[in-house]
């Protein structure tokens, strides 16, 4: 079984006047990603950047392969193709991450932070030294455990290496109780952020399901990503949530400085928040822009709303004509999907 | 004669101090059948498999702690305290090793396989740990003089027939106490710890504490030590309390062990204690009170009886499908 191939590669140029971030400072680089699970081939030679300090958003169809995307990022899945690249400094040049791909080597650390082959790490590694945090569709809590033990548990690195590998902690030396008092005082700052510090000592399980979302990503903001990729953070929430959802990302970007990768369907969070957009079809990108870009490419509307290829043919005849007439380009909303 | 022996026996069991006896020799060997039991509840937690070799990393135990002990007496240390510390220490440290070597060979290449492939593999750990002991040791059974003798008498009592004497023996005491402070040390490590924090972690979501940067493997080979070390202290109870092991004794005790984790609800730390106990008393009182051939009869027909109706064990909590 093969993907429609023939799909119409999207325009990408780029404008001229505007030199984006994730361009010049990306703090991750997909390359050429392939993922194949047998015949079925979800992710087509896939390349994208984030940029640092961006909102990027990953959009597409039921099946475009979003997700498989989000678990070759966070070492779910090995791809079967290409190279995954997580900078923390800006001096992480290409020279640089060709001869870390040459050495063998996973990772390097470098003076303005580290060069990261996220292909070739162990999930926790991921986590621990590549600094990608991310949530998940369906919720994945440790539910039985309470709201606060969740946020420790995301520390976990830090505090075993202060408790000296559990020893330190049962004798509850002083450098461990430092530690764990930090490690409390993070936790009790997502939880004011996330508006769970009410709810801190009750498991995790209890929690209304918007409240559990909210948890997911303080508990993701826990491990002091670089990188925080959601997927679908938006989805089951109610309007109100969702605009305090829009307001936590915004905080998260512009007072942490973290990147955020985000899968969603809900067209309203993408256009209202994201600096940038990709588009997947079919385990390939067909639109990668600004979102006001995105929003206009008749690719992308033919992909939601399911046309044949003669009419994403015809669309894209249309807009270039209408291009050419420098007139307003088609600005149908892509519709939600269901 | 023969019934009047029986008659005897009539009469001393309908008296309160035998009741107690058996009550005291049932916490006993509950105990011994607890400690082990937490290795198997703590494994089945952590990656959903039965160590079936668990019995035999108990049996490997008692072994070591056979073997320090001969060796102390060679070397003329008297002093019981200090040999009975040193055996301790060593056979944990030694079987603690067998138990992460058993996992890092037989079971860790298998992650992410299919679920029964782990489960025969821990059959052939189990023969291999079996057979490699009944090589290097020999099959015949293993003595140690006695080392504890002695005890407190709780009650006197007199039937028509004769005297009945309850007894604590030290040996006892030192067995039940040495559960109680390691169960309590053991479900705070749980309960407290940061390494405690992250096998329940693990317990409930692998991936996802993997995702937040806790080493899984670690993590799993840490509970395998665990198990193995508590293990450990059984042998040294169940070699102290027998005075006999031969190479086949992990086997009938691993069973009953598992038997007492799945009673007391298989991945519940509690659990394999309570049901620990539960099958040391069955198995005791029928003993004392009905016949001896039958007591593992009884210990199962109770488990049968326990899962049908509480299906997920004493203290288990039932697993909930998730949609």
């Amino acid at each position: 079984m093969s993907p429609a191939s023939a799909k119409p590669a999207a325009p990408s140029p780029t404008p001229a006047d505007a030199t984006h971030r994730w361009e010049v400072d990306p703090v991750l680089t997909v390359e050429h990603l392939t993922m194949r699970f047998g015949g079925l081939v979800a992710v087509d030679d896939l390349s994208f950047n984030v940029g640092r300090g961006d909102i990027t958003a990953l959009i597409g169809p039921n099946g475009a392969g979003k997700t498989t995307v989000f678990n070759c990022v966070t070492g779910f899945y090995k791809p079967t193709e290409g190279r995954i690249v997580m900078r923390h400094g800006r001096d992480g040049g290409d020279e640089a991450v060709r001869k870390l791909t040459e050495s063998g080597e996973p990772w390097a650390r470098t003076d303005a932070g580290g060069i990261f082959l996220l292909e070739r790490m162990p999930d926790f590694r991921i986590s621990k030294e590549a600094k990608v945090a991310r949530t998940f569709q369906n919720i994945r809590l440790f539910s039985g455990m309470t709201v606060l033990e969740n946020l420790l548990i995301a520390q976990h690195n830090v505090l075993m290496a202060a408790s000296g590998f559990t020893i330190g902690g049962i004798f509850n030396l002083p450098g461990f109780r430092a530690a764990r008092q930090a490690a409390i005082d993070k936790a009790v700052y997502w939880l004011e952020h996330t508006r769970l510090i009410d709810q801190a000592d009750i498991p995790a399980g209890g929690l209304p399901y918007g409240a559990q979302r909210r948890l997911e990503i303080a508990r993701a903001m826990c491990t002091e990503p670089h990188l925080l990729c959601l997927d679908e953070p938006a989805a089951g929430l109610n309007p109100r949530e969702t605009s305090e959802l829009n307001e936590l990302l915004e905080f998260i970007r512009t007072e942490e400085g973290t990147s955020v990768l985000l899968i969603e369907h809900d067209m309203g969070v993408v256009m209202e928040i994201s600096d940038h957009v990709v588009v997947l079809d079919y385990g390939e990108k067909i639109s990668d822009g600004s979102a006001e870009r995105v929003r206009n490419d008749p690719s992308v509307i033919a992909a939601y709303l399911g046309v044949e290829d003669e009419e994403v043919a015809e669309a894209e005849a249309e807009a270039a004509a209408a291009a050419a007439r420098a007139a307003k380009a088609p600005a149908e909303e892509s519709g939600d999907r269901p | 004669m023969a019934i009047a022996r029986e008659r005897r026996r009539g009469i001393v069991k309908r008296t309160m101090e035998y009741f107690v006896q058996q009550l005291i020799n049932g916490v006993t060997l509950g105990s011994i059948y607890g400690l082990i039991a937490i290795g198997y509840t703590m494994v089945y937690g952590i990656i959903g498999m039965i160590n079936f070799a668990h019995g035999d990393i108990f049996m490997v135990g008692s072994f070591i702690a056979l073997t320090v002990f001969m060796i102390m007496l060679a070397l003329g240390v008297t002093a019981l305290p200090l040999i009975l510390l040193i055996v301790l220490i060593v056979a944990m440290i030694f079987t603690s090793a067998w138990g992460w070597t058993v996992e890092r060979i037989a079971y860790r290449p298998l992650r992410g396989s299919f679920r029964l492939a782990p489960l025969i593999t821990a059959i052939g750990m189990s023969i291999v740990l079996q057979n490699f002991v009944q090589l290097t040791q020999g099959a015949r059974v293993k003595p140690l003089p006695p080392q504890i003798q002695g005890g407190i008498t709780l009650m006197q009592g007199n039937t028509d027939t004769g005297a009945i004497v309850v007894q604590l023996s030290y040996m006892q005491i030192i067995i039940i106490a040495t559960t109680v402070v390691l169960m309590a040390a053991f479900s705070t490590l749980i309960a407290k710890t940061e390494l405690g924090r992250a096998q329940r972690a693990c317990e409930q979501d692998a991936k996802m504490a993997s995702l937040l940067g806790v080493n899984v493997d670690r993590t799993i080979s840490l509970t395998f030590v665990m198990g193995a070390a508590l293990a450990a202290v059984a042998g040294v109870m169940f070699l102290l309390y027998y005075g006999v092991i031969d190479f086949y004794i992990g086997f009938v005790a691993g069973v009953k062990a598992f038997t007492a984790a799945v009673l007391g609800g298989i991945g519940s730390l509690p659990g394999a204690m309570l049901g620990g106990l539960a099958i040391g008393l069955i198995e005791t009182f029928w003993s004392g009170y009905f016949s001896v051939e039958y007591k593992d009869v009884a210990a199962f027909s109770i488990l049968a009886i326990t899962l049908i109706f509480l299906p997920s064990g004493l203290l288990g909590k039932p697993e909930v499908e998730k949609v």
